[in-house]
């Protein structure tokens, strides 16, 4: 794993929601343009790092960290780097499906308003839509309320709502937890698309999913203080036929959970 | 043995069953008189106000009291035109809900978006507190402090009016525009948020763009019922407003509204069965339908709204 360029990278990082410790010393680095995987049992932090990422802990009151997280060369929680600028360059995809209560255009609109997009809107929507590959599937219907679309169409509009204000990376939260199978295949062959035009980090808890879906898998587990550290990082193959680490292979093969 | 046991749970299951029957049926009637009660109430004053009412409108016809321009029910010459009395009611109203409304919805936007839970944990309080104060204090808080403030920028204010009334009027509202808009706020998933959030948008465009949009139909709720609330107040306008059935948009003037009317003349010697008294039920009448459209529109705007939502 020799790579000089890493999008994302934390260094010894440490969170805390009040006095509890949810990550402990946690050194990551993220390539550009793969889709990462970060697994591990409940409780590990892998959505607590997930959420640093793009700054959304920000939104707890409790939240502090301290280590480093960069972005490119910018240190993400630096005093003078703005939260919101960085949400338009990592976007993020959640659990459940969570679509405003808006018409399927303006849903994807919304993001592009906010951020002052002065170009085609009727042409980036579209965009976003196919590139979501939900486009065939809503065109008719733009102007009807996205509450109306199953869930695993509302989860692509989440992701066509994220990718048209065209972010460099997108953070996925159990994107399919909440999906019935067709949904969550749709979800992981839309993931496999996108990987290459976009950096993918997915939080999961389905180790297959990882397997299908992730170039490179990170296995985080839980220490005695019930804090989140990260145990192995590397290419997916090697994580799930040979691993380095016992604890990632007790992990894989189902010997705890 | 067995025939026993078999015996003895058949009758303790069949006692049993026969008093739940009971006392679940008697359970039923009472809640069902209970809600009874208030639809015999309303029914009750529904025909209380359209029988006595219809003694005035035979004298007085129906395109006689809704267009006449002059209400002067004990005065010689007599004339019933109710529309002075109208535009009194809504003038104080209107000024009332366009002071209340900005306001109140602010700051349910700062409690419910802005606001640390320390902040929230004081202000709510005050505003149940504001809530709370007999309408009688309010009055004549207009009538001896709004209204001479007011006298120093505005000379031309009349000692009785519709402004100061109104706008303590708006002060009173307030509370219930804000705490209904702001619970319909809190409600608001957290995830739509967090959605938001995560495109890059700022607290004030969370707030504005998703939040208020996303709980519209609770919000437009607060505005009518705080308005309703308004056009059927009735204490502060009679002491502050004045007794002065006028025909004018002018907020400067001492108008009457239809509440203060029912009062002035509760108050009088007037004789019972009078024509002059039946003008009470009349006035009462129209304020209970115009009342009871508000809430309908009411009722279709939130529908119309919950159905873009679905």
């Amino acid at each position: 794993m020799v790579t000089d360029e890493y999008i994302l990278s934390s260094d010894n990082l440490n969170v805390y929601y009040g006095n509890f410790q949810a990550l402990a010393n946690v050194s990551i680095k993220i390539k550009p343009n793969i889709v990462t995987a970060l697994i591990g049992p409940s409780g590990c932090g892998k959505s607590t790092l997930l959420r640093c990422f793009n700054r959304m802990n920000d939104l707890i009151p409790i939240f502090s960290l301290d280590g480093s997280i960069k972005y490119k060369s910018q240190e993400l929680y630096d005093d003078t780097t703005d939260a919101t600028n960085i949400r338009s360059q990592i976007g993020m995809v959640f659990q459940k499906p969570n679509p405003f209560p808006k018409s399927i255009y303006d849903n994807v609109a919304f993001g592009l308003k906010i951020n002052g997009y002065t170009g085609n809107y009727d042409e980036a929507i579209e965009n976003s839509l196919r590139r979501a590959a939900l486009w065939e599937e809503v065109k008719d219907r733009l102007n009807k309320s996205a509450i109306g679309l199953s869930g695993g169409q509302q989860q692509r509009l989440c992701i066509a709502r994220a990718l048209a204000v065209n972010p460099e990376v997108l953070l996925m939260d159990e994107p399919a937890s909440a999906l019935d199978p067709i949904g969550t295949l749709a979800i992981e062959e839309l993931i496999r698309e996108l990987a290459g035009s976009v950096t993918i980090v997915i939080v999961t808890h389905n180790m297959q999913q990882a397997a299908r879906v992730s170039d490179e898998t990170a296995f985080l587990m839980v220490n005695d203080n019930r804090a989140g550290y990260l145990v192995e990082h590397d290419y997916t193959d090697k994580i799930f036929t040979n691993p380095s680490e016992e604890r990632t292979e007790a992990y894989i093969t189902g010997r705890f959970s | 043995m067995l025939n026993n046991q078999a015996e003895f749970k058949n009758k303790t299951h069949m006692g049993l069953s026969k008093r739940r029957v009971i006392t679940g049926k008697i359970a039923e009637i009472v809640f069902f008189l209970c809600a009874v009660i208030s639809i015999i109430t309303t029914v009750g004053i529904v025909v209380s106000l359209l029988s006595q009412s219809l003694y005035f409108f035979f004298e007085v016809t129906l395109w006689e009291f809704l267009t006449g321009t002059r209400w002067a029910p004990i005065l010689k010459p007599q004339s019933f035109g109710v529309l002075p009395l109208v535009t009194g009611t809504l003038l104080v109203s209107g000024i009332a809900a366009l002071f209340a409304v900005p306001i109140g919805l602010a700051t349910a936007v700062f409690l419910s978006e802005y606001a640390p839970d320390r902040v929230r944990k004081i202000a709510k309080p005050f505003l149940e507190i504001l809530a709370g104060i007999p309408t009688v204090v309010y009055g004549y808080f207009a009538l001896t402090f709004v209204t001479p403030k007011l006298q120093i920028i505005l000379p031309d204010l009349i000692i009785f009016n519709a402004l100061s009334a109104g706008l303590v009027m708006g002060l009173m509202i307030i509370p219930m525009v804000s705490s209904l808009s702001e619970d319909a706020m809190v409600s608001v998933s957290r995830s739509l948020r967090e959605g938001a959030y995560a495109l890059g948008a700022t607290r004030s465009e969370v707030a504005w763009k998703v939040v208020v949009p996303a709980a519209l139909s609770g919000i437009v709720a607060s505005f009518i019922l705080a308005i309703s609330r308004a056009i059927g107040e009735t204490m502060l306008v009679t002491i502050a407003a004045g007794a002065t059935p006028r025909m004018s948009l002018d907020p400067l003037q001492s108008i009457q509204t239809m509440t203060a009317f029912i009062v002035q003349l509760s108050l009088g010697e007037t004789p019972h069965g009078s024509i002059e008294y039946n003008t009470i039920f009349a006035v009462g009448l129209l304020l209970f339908v115009m009342t009871l459209t508000m809430n309908l529109i009411g009722h279709l705007i939130v529908r119309k709204w919950q159905q873009v939502d679905k």
